[in-house]
């Protein structure tokens, strides 16, 4: 090979062809079908499968939607107008549109109230949701539940004042106290807090006046949406404190502790939601002082709270157990004690790590409020089940009334689960 | 000697008991423990109260008494005139019957979807992850609903069946779909054993056949796996494990002569064969749906927390691509895959309890609604209710530590 000639190459291109454009099947959309749909034949099969499905599916229900009828009054007469032809009867919901998401009993003058809660909700959940937010916005989030307490259930305005300024003593004793000992200051603010309400509840005895600015209304006539965000939200904000001390306190080295947290939790996870529900609805007054009258609203969410508190522990205990050892133990040789090493260590990395699943129980959690209607209460699927479907104008109208309720709750689960996963993307701030 | 590090001898004080970690968590206990026998005591006191109020007293003795109702789907011999205890037990079992079901196919529709949204057709992965999404964010009561109103109003009632030019007909002529439920065939036995009423028994024989089938199986598979370890040539098991399968129950079936009752239309009704009723499919197909679309998820997830890895050295080992999937991929997936499987199988039979919504009688409808309203015995029926529930989980969390620790990564 040594004496091969290396003078005899005929042609050396000196110039750079000019790239050309790839063949038309190895680029472009075509590929892109060749790849992803036509890849092999098992594979285009599939494809010519799923198409069909798709394509079924899009037959049989675009027309009905796109012919619905919104300006009917009653069954019969969107019948009427649709003259044998097959298509949705929407005006069911135009015409039912308040008793949905209000109930069929909430007074039809105060709409704009628990309307009014629902914007305030937005702002109050922003600055929690979103923590580039301005820090100031948490003020509205504070004042939320009491503002929304009296603008659905009106009434006087000094039950929410008067809970709102129990909190502000217990908190200005806890944070008074909190610096010299963290038990001290908790059990502080409790004590101060209790002891202002009770104090206000012969205040408000006294200066109530006999016609509140927004009239009254009881629990058992709240329904609709509404209520299923009622439940929904006052469940898990309540439920989140709870659950992380049951988390904490199923981790404690005091057995007494761990037990009680343990068998409760093991309990709650245990049993059915529905069971729970039972127990809110015939079992749970025989377990108040006789002379006093709890109304079911508040008895649901007693037992739902206990009931998302589980699950909220189980998953705040999935959190602590995933923070490394050394957390505990650089906590430990700072020389801070249980809570401060809980409160400024453990928990913020703990919680962080527990926001998507603590999320995933939220959605659990709110598609469950429906189960409230099994025990006779007029959430959205109550009012459906019963008041509408029941009433002589809309009966039969099932699938543009159930169709309803499952878009409002895929709007607003597949949200919070889209948020979800834009907040886990977001907090991760390790393995840049 | 004494040194400087020991603890002061001091006597000791009454504010050691909160300031003395040694004694800290025993005073942080015991006011525990007397806040707890104030509120038990507290919640007591009321409920002897409200309980001579209203003049009732704790008695279990109603399980004894005839229910009074009836039930229209039984998996045991019941009828109004039976004890409260035994509508209790026809619950029991509805529950296990619809879970058990429901498990079954949540884990086929729950494994395809999963598989097949990892597949490489972009159509059908978009298509299965609209499933996943749609059933995962609506509430399953929903669904048991929308199902329910499938079963009774969109399909056609038995009148529709009558006559010479029919508006419906039967589905290869043995099924029937009405809204009182669909018929199928039902099995029996024309020579068994025992005669007319021997039907358990022979049932009996056709299970116990088929678990001598299963431990014959699972003997000669072992068996394979020792000769592979000990000679590495691995003895073929396919065909004697069919055989073994098939051919007993085969057998046995002819020699009892096993034929079928097809459903036919009488008078205002279908007889004949089996009738599973509309409330069961409803909570059947919806409980399977919906959980099929997490186990999705939980499928999917497992699959993919296999690191690519794992393929790669497969692979580099001269495995082959069928081979990589069952011997390397899959084991591991399945560590992943099943605790959150077993989760979603209780979350099955805690949701079965929504049979309520739509007039399933399993346990919740018969011991917590029927039972509870006509008895009024709220407390015994719905502390009942929640001691089933809670043994089935207490027993499926019991098996899974079991699994779990089988399966634990041996480490160090």
């Amino acid at each position: 090979m040594s004496d091969a000639k290396t003078d005899s190459v005929a042609f050396v291109r000196t110039k750079e062809i000019p790239q050309q454009p790839a063949p038309s099947n190895a680029a472009g959309p075509l590929k892109w079908v060749r790849d992803n749909l036509f890849a092999t034949w098992p594979n285009a099969l599939l494809t010519v499968a799923a198409g069909y499905v798709i394509f079924l599916i899009l037959t049989s229900t675009l027309p009905w939607i796109l012919g619905g009828i919104w300006t009917t009054s009653s069954l019969a007469e969107c019948r009427e107008v649709l003259q044998g032809k097959s298509a949705a009867c929407f005006s069911v919901l135009t015409e039912r549109w308040n008793q949905l998401l209000f109930g069929f009993k909430y007074p039809s003058e105060f709409y704009w109230r628990p309307t009014l809660a629902l914007v305030l909700m937005f702002f109050a959940l922003a600055p929690v949701l979103f923590f580039d937010l301005p820090r100031k916005l948490l003020i509205i989030t504070v004042l939320f539940p009491f503002v929304a307490y009296w603008l659905i259930w009106g009434g006087t305005i000094f039950i929410p004042f008067f809970a709102l300024v129990g909190f502000a003593v217990g908190y200005v004793v806890y944070a008074r106290y909190v610096a010299r000992n963290f038990a001290l200051g908790f059990f502080g603010g409790v004590l101060g807090a209790v002891l202002t309400w009770y104090i206000s509840g012969f205040i408000i005895g006294a200066i109530a006046p006999e016609t509140p600015v927004l009239g009254a209304v009881p629990s058992r006539d709240l329904g609709g949406f509404m209520l299923n965000m009622m439940l929904g939200l006052t469940c898990v904000s309540l439920s989140i404190p709870i659950g992380i001390a049951l988390a904490l306190g199923r981790q404690s080295s005091m057995p007494l502790i761990k037990w009680i947290c343990v068998i409760f939790i093991e309990f709650i996870r245990g049993v059915p939601l529905i069971t729970l529900l039972f127990v809110a609805s015939v079992m749970l007054a025989y377990f108040f002082p006789p002379e006093a009258t709890v109304d079911l609203f508040l008895r649901v969410v007693i037992m739902i709270t206990m009931f998302s508190a589980a699950y909220i522990a189980e998953v705040i205990r999935g959190g602590l157990a995933a923070l490394p050892k050394g957390q505990y133990e650089a906590a430990d040789s700072l020389g801070l004690d249980y809570a401060q090493a809980m409160r400024l260590i453990i928990l913020p990395q703990a919680l962080k790590i527990s926001i998507p699943g603590i999320v995933n129980i939220a959605v659990g959690l709110f598609k469950d409020t429906t189960l409230v209607s099994v025990i006779s209460m007029f959430d959205l699927v109550g009012m459906i089940r019963g008041p509408i479907l029941a009433s002589t104008d809309w009966n039969g109208v099932y699938w543009e009334l159930l169709g309803f309720a499952a878009v409002l709750f895929f709007v607003v689960c597949y949200g919070i689960s889209q948020y979800s996963q834009w907040l886990e993307r977001r907090l991760a701030t390790d393995h840049r | 000697m004494s040194t400087l590090s020991d603890p002061p001898k001091g006597s000791f004080r009454l504010s050691m008991l909160l300031n003395d970690t040694r004694y800290r968590s025993m005073t942080l206990q015991v006011i525990a423990a007397i806040i707890l026998a104030l509120a038990l005591f507290y919640l007591y006191s009321n409920l002897a109260a409200n309980l001579r109020a209203a003049g009732l007293n704790i008695s279990f003795a109603f399980l004894g008494s005839p229910a009074g109702y009836d039930i229209n789907q039984t998996l045991v011999e019941y009828d109004s005139q039976s004890s409260n205890f035994r509508a209790a037990l026809v619950g029991i079992l509805n529950t296990l019957l619809v879970a058990f079901l429901a498990c079954i196919t949540a884990t086929v529709f729950g494994v395809l979807a999963g598989v097949l949204r990892l597949s490489n057709n972009w159509l059908v992965s978009k298509l299965m992850a609209f499933y996943v999404e749609i059933f995962r964010n609506i509430p399953v009561l929903i669904w048991i609903i929308i199902i329910f109103t499938i079963m009774t109003a969109v399909m056609p009632s038995p009148r529709d069946f009558r006559g010479d030019d029919p508006a419906s007909s039967m589905l290869f002529d043995i099924f029937a779909f009405t809204n009182r439920g669909v018929y199928v065939p039902g099995p029996y036995f024309t020579r068994g054993i025992g005669g007319a009423d021997g039907s358990a028994l022979n049932w009996a024989l056709v299970i116990a056949t088929l678990a001598v089938s299963f431990f014959a199986t699972r003997f000669f598979t072992a068996r394979a796996n020792k000769i592979q370890e000990d000679t590495g040539v691995r003895p073929s098991t396919l065909w004697s494990n069919l055989a073994i399968w098939f051919v007993p129950i085969v057998v046995l079936c002819l020699i009892m002569g096993l034929s079928w009752e097809i459903p036919a239309l009488k008078g205002f009704n279908f007889s004949g064969g089996i009738k599973i009723g509309g409330p069961l499919i409803a909570l059947w197909f919806a409980l399977s749906i919906y959980t099929g679309a997490f186990i999705a998820e939980n499928v999917r997830a497992g699959i993919q927390a296999v690191s690519k890895g794992q393929t790669e050295a497969a692979a580099a080992l001269g495995i082959r691509p069928n081979r990589v999937m069952s011997l390397v991929v899959l084991p591991q997936a399945l560590r992943v895959i099943i605790p959150p499987l077993i989760s979603q199988y209780l979350n099955i039979t805690k949701n079965s309890s929504l049979a309520i919504a739509v007039g399933y009688a399993d346990i919740t409808a018969t011991l917590g609604g029927i039972t509870l309203n006509q008895t009024g015995r709220a407390i015994e029926c719905v502390l009942l209710l929640m001691l089933f529930y809670l043994v089935i989980s207490l027993s499926i969390s019991a098996v899974m530590n079991v699994y779990n620790n089988s399966m634990k990564l041996k480490e160090r």
